[in-house]
């Protein structure tokens, strides 16, 4: 009972975060809903199936958990740094507190 | 079909609805930014799936199928990065 509720909260957070990436309006919110929820969707469900006691050897079933909860925020300090050197066109960035550090080009419509 | 693989069908209807809006966003755009983060969150579905195909056929090999999809997620993420900030290095 309690992995059948893992595994349903799990699955659930994976299509709010789908849904967040298509309805949020610029790359670093889609990447906030796609990095946390996604990241707690895809644990909660791999949790669920090693509790499920229907898989003969779960034991390896915390080593994606273990590598996704180290590399999904690395790679998305990367991607965030990445998306905001590029020029991608940002909601709400008026007063840019990173204009003085990192050298920010005009925003381009086509990246 | 018992109770429990009704359960895990319901879970890959769900899972498949985030891959179609994910993927949507994917082939949509409008930036490369938001194509890569499409694509992070393609990869994370796709961890859920391989946890659920070790659910309903009760192999453990799969739990490593995800294992590897993520280490690849890692690679492609941090390779697309590094593209997106040398594409502004032209004019």
């Amino acid at each position: 009972m309690l992995a059948m509720a893992l595994q349903a909260v799990g699955a659930a957070f994976l299509l709010i975060a789908a849904i967040g990436v298509i309805r949020l309006p610029d790359p670093l919110q889609r990447m906030h809903s796609a990095t946390k929820a996604g990241t707690l969707g895809t644990t909660l469900l791999l949790l669920g199936v090693m509790a499920s006691g229907e898989v003969d050897r779960t034991a390896s079933g915390w080593l994606p958990i273990v590598f996704l909860l180290v590399t999904l925020p690395l790679g998305a300090q990367l991607l965030a740094r990445g998306a905001y050197l590029s020029g991608t066109p940002l909601k709400g960035l008026e007063d840019d507190p990173l204009a003085d550090e990192l050298h920010r080009p005009t925003e381009r419509k086509e990246l | 079909m018992n109770g429990q693989d009704t359960f895990v069908a319901i879970l890959g209807i769900v899972l498949a609805l985030a891959l179609i809006l994910a993927g949507w966003r994917m082939v949509r755009g409008p930036s490369f930014a938001d194509r890569f983060v499409a694509l992070d969150m393609l990869t994370a579905i796709a961890v859920g799936f391989a946890a659920l195909t070790a659910l309903s056929t009760g192999r453990g090999a799969f739990l490593d199928i995800a294992l590897g999809v993520s280490l690849m997620n890692f690679v492609a993420t941090a390779a697309f990065a590094v593209f997106l900030e040398r594409k502004r290095k032209e004019p």
